[in-house]
């Protein structure tokens, strides 16, 4: 028997109660508005269930005590918004560095600075990929509804421990409190991925060969030893160029070369054989621009939705050719044009136009279109 | 190529990785009678039954006195500079079995992390927390930390330390830790006896060692050689089992008091808090 439950949920609490489907162990938070009511939810459920949930002096211990948590073998993760995000972006680094599983769910208000702490925007897209010193890809998620934030989080979760690698799972003010149907799985009902478990060496053995290697658990009479600095295969710290290159490019590589598993590309085509027009969006800003590819549609246009679930890391063949027939591509977000700059440098044979609409609230669909008309 | 291997052992080579020997310290430096020392109570605990070497985690940040956790043959963890107490933290909540140990200097933990130390206190979390205070960052060259005394030279404080330091001792105090001491390395069999103590606490467990940079504190402020620095060092220590809380503040012309400060069993603590709650 599928024992299927439907909540209706928000989409904060859908991430927590994804976070607890996967078996997450331990959260350790600061509060911040928008993203205060999962650290509640969770401080509520997961006790229940084992877990801790413990509020820190800052999002800087916040991360390292997640990164400390994960080290046990335990699922952890932290959500904060921009300001905590850009405390926490040190201790990202270090999770990059020592290939430590963990989720953070990054949920965007108004910025800069203190903006509109209550209200929403995505300014924040390129600082969840790029926020964090060493210029190394890690996935982001973006999820545009309730049931998307429940399954991009079990996702997030399951590339984070295929990959050892730090997972940001972005959102906004506007979803997060945003209620919709949420159909939710029993935890035997889904595909939950584990960390490979290092279990006989003294050290951390890997070949170069191996993109992912396994990884050792505190308190298991291992001796694992996690480095900081530049580290060879046996994980002592070597400062030539040569290590360098090869820890590098094999922590470049494991993500680059399994995007694969990491890309969510929906493409919706409102009953069209071809799209003329394509309109590119994600988060919240993927609900208005659906309402306006509908609208444009029945005005003629034959308008298509490309929404992007999966931000980093950019899989460029896929966005070529799903959008090899369209004559315009409009980039839809609320912010400057931030994402735009990403497309258009992947897409540069294609005509991409810029739909920057700055609004506290989730854009309005009626705004786009005008902007899609006046750039026919 | 020829790989070099080591006929020579010390007793208490099974604790160290030996591998990653010889350490980046200078000749002098005063990390080398800390860990010896740490080890020495470890290594007694261990052939006592007390404790179980597989029990044991270091957590280190950045600086010279942090890599004591990465030379410490248990496991070991580095993080960034003074975030090694938050890490350690939630290692203890989730493996409650293991004896958390934290190394860092003065910088790291009292400085860029002391914040992390102060809530840490609070909770009264169940780590060992060694200081090793050397007055300095020693790693970056000299510069002023928040534990230098007033008036001392250092290479960003160039007329004097103007500032006051921070007395670790009064702000466990006030915050009401199970155990605090002050050791020195000039002093290293009341340091012993010091970690011993400090290995069987329960709650927060701190120790600031004394101990010296001949490099950038000792050169610095007119003592050309190792040895110099330890007999000018030694000659201001006042060893008292146990001072009291007022006698903690430290001056470098007037000198410091080295006691157990701090020590008991009264407190409820962090794993004690976690356990009842769920």
């Amino acid at each position: 028997m599928i024992s299927t439950k439907i909540d209706y949920l928000s989409g904060n609490i859908a991430i927590a109660e994804a976070a607890l489907t996967v078996g997450l162990r331990f959260f350790a938070g600061y509060p911040i508005t928008p993203s205060s009511d999962i650290f509640e939810y969770l401080a509520e459920k997961l006790p229940e269930r084992g877990g801790y949930v413990i509020q820190f002096e800052d999002e800087i211990a916040s991360i390292a005590a997640v990164i400390g948590a994960s080290w046990t073998c335990n699922k952890a993760m932290t959500a904060t918004s921009g300001p905590g995000f850009s405390l926490m972006v040190e201790g990202i680094s270090i999770a990059v560095m020592t290939e430590t599983p963990l989720v953070i769910g990054y949920i965007m208000r108004t910025g800069p600075a203190t903006g509109v702490p209550t209200k929403t925007g995505q300014y924040d897209v390129l600082q969840a990929e790029y926020g964090f010193h060493g210029g190394l890809p890690i996935p982001v998620f973006s999820p545009s509804s309730p049931q998307e934030a429940y399954d991009l989080t079990i996702k997030a979760f399951n590339i984070s421990e295929a990959l050892r690698t730090p997972v940001v799972l972005l959102s906004d003010a506007t979803l997060a409190g945003t209620y919709g149907k949420v159909v939710m799985r029993e935890s035997t009902e889904i595909e939950i991925l584990e960390r490979r478990k290092l279990s006989r060496d003294n050290h951390y053995m890997y070949s170069s060969k191996d993109l992912v290697p396994p990884m050792p658990c505190i308190g298991e009479g291992l001796k694992l030893y996690v480095e900081t600095l530049t580290h060879d295969e046996r994980n002592i710290y070597v400062p030539t160029t040569e290590v360098q290159r090869r820890l590098v490019s094999r922590l470049y590589r494991k993500i680059i070369d399994n995007i694969g598993m990491i890309t969510e590309y929906s493409l919706y085509k409102y009953g069209n054989n071809r799209c003329d027009l394509i309109l590119i969006s994600y988060g919240s800003s993927a609900l208005s621009a659906s309402v306006a590819s509908k609208l444009l549609n029945e005005r003629g246009y034959r308008t298509c939705l490309l929404k992007i679930k999966s931000l980093y890391p950019i899989n460029e063949i896929l966005l070529k050719n799903l959008t090899e027939e369209a004559s315009k591509i409009f980039v839809v977000e609320n912010n400057v044009g931030l994402y735009y700059r990403e497309i258009r440098g992947v897409l540069k044979d294609k005509d991409v136009r810029n739909i920057s609409i700055i609004d506290l609230h989730i854009i309005d669909p009626y705004e786009i279109i005008e902007e899609v008309l006046r750039n026919l | 190529m020829s790989i070099e291997t080591y006929e020579e052992t010390h007793p208490i080579d099974r604790y160290v990785r030996v591998d990653k020997l010889p350490t980046l310290w200078c000749p002098g430096c005063g990390n080398g009678i800390v860990m010896h020392s740490l080890l020495r109570a470890i290594d007694k605990k261990i052939s006592l039954g007390k404790l179980h070497e597989d029990q044991l985690v270091f957590v280190g940040g950045i600086g010279c006195a942090s890599r004591i956790a990465m030379y410490m043959n248990f496991d070991s963890i580095r993080t960034a500079h003074g975030r090694a107490i938050p890490l350690a933290t939630a290692i203890k909540i989730l493996r409650p079995e293991m004896k958390v140990i934290v190394v860092g200097g003065d910088g790291d933990l009292a400085g860029i992390g002391g914040n992390h130390l102060l809530h840490a206190m609070r909770r009264n979390t169940d780590l060992l927390v060694v200081l090793v205070n050397n007055f300095i960052y020693g790693m970056t060259g000299g510069q002023q930390s928040p534990m230098t005394p007033q008036g001392i030279y250092t290479t960003t404080t160039p007329r004097g330390n103007p500032e006051k330091p921070l007395n670790i001792m009064k702000l466990a105090y006030a915050l009401g830790v199970s155990f605090a001491a002050r050791g020195s390395v000039t002093h290293p069999y009341f340091l012993d006896e010091i970690f011993s103590r400090a290995l069987d606490k329960r709650g927060f467990s701190l120790v600031e060692v004394l101990s010296i940079c001949p490099e950038v504190f000792g050169r610095h402020i007119g003592f050309r050689r190792a040895t110099e620095l330890f007999i000018e060092f030694k000659k201001r220590i006042i060893l008292k089992r146990k001072p009291s809380i007022e006698e903690s503040d430290y001056d470098w012309d007037r000198g410091f008091v080295i006691g157990i400060y701090i020590d008991r069993e009264d407190k409820e603590s962090l794993s004690d808090t976690y356990k009842n709650s769920s």
